[in-house]
């Protein structure tokens, strides 16, 4: 028996009423998030991993619309809460850190101004502690010279210090849960480990919960606790990252491993996942896998798309799942020729 | 502060044009505030014996048709007409950035409702709006800066329903909101600031064009009355003894209203770069 979840996503719908017509962009994803637990969600792009994070925190485009389910939070459901009791959990219960730290900064205000506005929004300090605290916050994500930082506007500081103050910013109120929407694309390798060295290190020093959203596997096989892995709008399999890589269930997660560079494998090794994303608008098939899938049968085609539980923890939605020697399963190398 | 200081006094020593255009504006705010105090002679005293008087050591721009030393009345007209042209400037800024910023911000409603406003008024010849409005308004000084003041209104509200359009979902805007700021707060402090640097230049052209509107209302004897020295006047006084040979009746109250509409031009530019933060380099 688990214990109640910080965090409830429950058969979450969203649309985007778009002039080509409506586009389904997410349809019934349910996860949870445990306190101090990172959850890692990955998928293509097109995936709807981002649109799940903004609806989570109510900032979704205009002509999204939520038509079903539930995210409780706190015991609060986010989706159906006032923007005034939203603000209030915004930046002190729930924040974010942005894909491309270079826009997520004011660049016309210093950045040690940036994150005094949020402590001056959320926390209870004297006012002539916020600097200190908004300096010491700049040396917790480990920048050379907090004080310089401090006084510095974003065009100033290179990307990886960018990236820092927005961690800095993010956690700044303490959370209780983190979401971190790829914060290391626009990084180079070296500092992208570091930045997720310190989002790590910071979320396990204060217990903070986190949703790390990737396309990477590589990246969530080293930092989560569990993942969710996501398919056009669908929420394709959840498993516990061991067992997840170990023994992957759903076909989809099968090519995405085997799609992702590690070590010892060359490139001539890796297999693309054939066919793309499918087009969210207009009639689709209950499983949105299926025009790329080898192990379609013609009973997929029927509704509804069944829900599988093979284990505590591990669910995925598949009517003809991999068994457990799955990766075995996959057929010989598709040629790769035509990629990078 | 300092900084900003530190700042501007870079900018302005980067290029000659700019260091001329800040010694013109320096100039004219001297005389706008010491004018009348400096004027060698009385703006208003007339001297029948020295009327039409060419430029001399002892009248430096010549005098006018009743004697009136030219000098002293283009000296005292700087303060009248840079408080008309800075009053309507900033009430046409505050009204039309307010506007044209909850235009950008808010969108539906508020924008159409805005943006007709500003096409109703835009679809009027410009001075010919403000002359008919210092008409129906009454014909005083107060209502050639509320005239002026409207005429400018739809530059400032479209460049800035423009501006915020554009920053409305960028993404130092979203985190805002994600921090938990009210709308107006993000408007306020992450918006606004945001799109200044280009409305600078505008306000600063503006500037020209408000002096130039002022000018010429007074020329065609609307809004400054004689004998109050105004540039506009004086230049419509000087028009009718060009024929004669008379010039600088015209030409020196001319010359000053080109040098301010001048010295504004050039210091668009300048004004941005001071306070947008991203040239300090």
């Amino acid at each position: 028996m688990r214990a109640i979840p910080l965090l409830a996503v429950d058969d979450l719908s969203v649309e985007f009423r778009t002039r080509d017509g409506v586009v389904r962009a997410l349809e019934h994803v349910s996860f949870t998030v445990g306190r101090g637990e990172t959850v890692g969600i990955v998928g293509e792009s097109g995936s709807g991993k981002s649109v799940t994070a903004l609806a989570i925190l109510g900032i979704l485009h205009p002509s999204a619309r939520v038509t079903s389910g539930h995210a409780v939070f706190g015991g609060l459901d986010l989706l159906t809460a006032g923007e005034d009791r939203l603000r209030e959990y915004r930046g002190r219960e729930l924040s974010m850190i942005f894909q491309n730290p270079r826009t997520a900064l004011n660049p016309i205000r210093p950045v040690g101004r940036q994150i005094e506005d949020v402590l001056r929004r959320h926390a209870n300090l004297a006012r002539a502690r916020v600097r200190d605290r908004a300096i010491a916050l700049l040396r917790q994500v480990q920048i050379a010279d907090p004080v310089r930082a401090y006084h510095a506007y974003p065009f100033e500081l290179s990307g990886g210090m960018c990236q820092r103050v927005m961690i800095a910013l993010a956690v700044a109120c303490s959370p209780a849960l983190l979401i971190a929407d790829e914060p290391t694309t626009g990084l180079d390798v070296t500092t992208q480990a570091a930045i997720l060295e310190l989002i790590g290190d910071l979320a396990a020093q204060s217990r903070m919960a986190m949703i790390l959203i990737t396309h990477d596997l590589a990246l969530v096989g080293e930092r989560c606790d569990r993942i969710v892995v996501m398919h056009a709008g669908h929420v394709v399999e959840i498993a516990p990252t061991a067992e997840l890589f170990a023994a992957p269930r759903h076909p989809y997660t099968a090519r995405l491993i085997a799609s992702t560079p590690r070590p010892g494998v060359t490139l001539a090794d890796l297999r693309p996942i054939p066919g793309m994303v499918p087009d969210l608008r207009g009639a689709l098939p209950p499983c949105r896998y299926r025009a790329r899938c080898e192990r379609a049968l013609p009973a997929c085609e029927e509704p509804p798309l069944p829900r599988l539980t093979l284990g505590a923890e591990h669910t995925v939605a598949c009517r003809v799942p991999l068994r457990l020697e799955g990766s075995t399963l996959l057929p010989a190398p598709v040629r790769c020729d035509d990629t990078r | 502060m300092s900084r900003l200081l530190r700042h501007a006094r870079h900018v302005i020593g980067e290029n000659p044009v700019t260091l001329a255009a800040f010694g013109l504006l320096l100039v004219f705010v001297l005389l706008a505030i010491a004018g009348p105090a400096l004027a060698p002679y009385d703006p208003l005293a007339s001297d029948a014996a020295h009327k039409l008087e060419a430029p001399s050591r002892a009248h430096w721009f010549g005098t006018d048709q009743v004697g009136r030393d030219i000098l002293s009345r283009v000296m005292t007209a700087t303060r009248l007409d840079f408080a008309i042209s800075l009053s309507a400037v900033a009430l046409s800024f505050a009204l039309g950035s307010l506007a044209g910023t909850c235009a950008g911000f808010f969108g539906g409603w508020t924008e159409r409702i805005v943006s007709r406003i500003v096409d109703t008024i835009m679809a009027f010849p410009l001075f010919v709006l403000a002359m008919a409005i210092v008409a129906a308004l009454g014909n005083t000084i107060t209502n050639v800066v509320y005239a002026t003041a409207i005429i400018n209104l739809p530059f400032y509200a479209r460049m800035a329903r423009a501006e915020t359009n554009v920053r409305r979902e960028a993404g130092y805007v979203e985190a805002a909101r994600l921090a938990g700021n009210v709308p107006a707060r993000v408007v306020a402090l992450h918006i606004f600031p945001n799109c200044l640097p280009p409305m600078m230049v505008q306000v600063s052209l503006n500037m020209g064009w408000a002096i130039l509107n002022a000018a010429g209302l007074s020329f065609i004897g609307l809004g400054v009355r004689p004998p109050i020295p105004e540039w506009g006047i004086m230049v419509a006084d000087g028009a009718a003894f060009m024929v004669s040979g008379e010039w600088w009746v015209a030409l020196f109250p001319g010359l000053a209203l080109m040098l301010a509409v001048f010295c504004f031009n050039l210091l668009g530019d300048a004004l941005r770069d001071i306070i947008d933060p991203r040239r300090r380099i």
